[in-house]
């Protein structure tokens, strides 16, 4: 499960002053805003355009992972890597139906993701060159998405906390299978000690990258702040996912490609070196190495699968015309 | 874009003796297919003992706009609960 601070969000509202008050009042007073309850357009447009990212950014999710299920070491990863690519499928269902029930249509979504107009989290369109990455995705790109994800829970949007409180409890094991792949690496023959540092090198950076823009430069971040649809901001919960991952990679013996990497005793975290904020605009904006793959891919998909849901749809039609027919007779 | 999917409501039971709890929707051609994906989507980890699937058309609801007046009369009837009338202690837990 994977989420990235939101891109390019417009939570311009047009309501009355009195609205917006009386609105902001139900959420500061931590009320839970549900499908049919009245609410800024702005306060909609925001949460389709984010759990919409989201859902696409499962369900995008699954194809780098995916890229290795035929060529797992054992048939005990391969069952795990199963399961856990499954759950990812599993994440964009929940998080499709909680956008629907603001008002948009799968059919809508999957349209602006297959014509590339809705984004989804930058971090797939790295490629997946060994299997160690399996391993550090798990441990890196899903531990990520947790600290994103538990303050989720909280949202004040209903449906989107609901279906946020079902994919934390299922995303453990994602992190843990990840960790546990990289630490049987980090344990093992100097080269596979030497492709967990590889993995680790090439996907610590795209990991910071998916908290979204640094605060400064993230202009929605405000009033999604305040409608409590985030709880902290993207360098907050930053900030937590090196704090916490940090040791974990001094466990393995692995080094985090970061020189400038220190503890900072003062504030109780880690000062971290800068981060390459062109490259991810370059990536959102289609320009990372599996852009086109992944979208070419989802299409594919989408199309080869077209005759089966309209083969369901007719079966349907058939079996409810026969039973209309019977009961006539 | 084709023909739309129709959408269904979950509820699962999670295990005898409690009773099925919405947890939430997903589209099928049918509902045969929308139990096989309920199954899929919401009990892989053992969720449940039973799943109902209801077309989404199917369900009317109460208008969150109106909630003050519909529950309104449950208000100002506190005679309905146990704690309204005076009981001696003597006469023991009742």
């Amino acid at each position: 499960m994977y989420s990235q601070g939101l891109i390019g969000a417009d939570g311009a509202t047009g309501e009355t002053p009195e609205f917006l008050a009386r609105f902001q009042a139900r959420i500061d007073a931590e009320e839970k805003i549900e499908p049919n309850d009245a609410m800024p357009e702005g306060y909609r447009r925001t949460l389709i355009r984010q759990i919409g990212q989201h859902a696409h950014s499962e369900i995008v999710g699954m194809l780098p992972e995916g890229n290795w299920i035929t060529r797992a070491p054992s048939l005990k990863r391969k069952a795990a890597l199963l399961a856990k690519v499954q759950d990812e499928g599993g994440h964009g269902l929940y998080l499709y139906a909680a956008a629907e029930t603001l008002g948009v249509s799968r059919e809508q979504m999957t349209e602006e993701l297959l014509s590339g107009k809705a984004k989804y989290s930058s971090i797939f369109n790295y490629p997946t060159l060994s299997w160690a990455d399996i391993g550090v995705i798990g441990w890196l790109v899903d531990g990520a998405a947790i600290m994103n994800q538990i303050p989720l829970c909280r949202c004040s949007y209903g449906p989107y906390a609901r279906a946020m409180i079902r994919v934390c409890k299922e995303e453990s094991f994602h992190q843990r299978q990840g960790y546990e792949i990289v630490m049987t690496l980090a344990r093992g023959t100097p080269a596979q000690r030497e492709m967990a540092q590889d993995a680790l090198n090439r996907w610590w950076w795209p990991s910071l990258m998916m908290f979204g823009p640094s605060d400064g430069d993230s202009q929605h971040s405000d009033q999604s702040m305040s409608w409590k649809i985030k709880r902290f901001t993207n360098d907050e919960l930053r900030q937590k996912f090196i704090d916490a991952t940090v040791p974990q990679a001094e466990f393995l013996g692995l080094t985090v490609p970061d020189p400038e990497l220190r503890w900072n005793e003062e504030k109780g975290g880690y000062d971290h070196g800068p981060i390459d904020w062109a490259e991810f605009w370059r990536v959102v904006k289609g320009g990372g190495q599996m852009n086109v793959d992944r979208i070419r891919d989802r299409r594919k998909a989408w199309e080869d699968g077209a005759w089966v849901r309209e083969a369901a749809l007719a079966h349907a039609e058939k079996r409810r015309a026969r039973r209309v027919a019977q009961a006539a007779e | 874009m084709a023909q739309e999917t129709p959408l269904w409501e979950v509820f699962i039971r999670p295990r005898n003796g409690l009773s099925h709890k919405h947890v939430g929707s997903l589209h099928a051609a049918d509902e045969v297919l929308a139990l096989q994906a309920a199954r899929d989507v919401y009990t892989r980890r053992g969720e449940g003992v039973s799943i109902w699937v209801v077309p989404s058309r199917a369900i009317t609801a109460s208008d969150p706009d109106h909630a003050a007046e519909t529950f309104e009369p449950t208000a100002d009837k506190i005679y309905r609960h146990p704690s309204f009338y005076d009981i001696p202690d003597d006469v023991g837990h009742m």
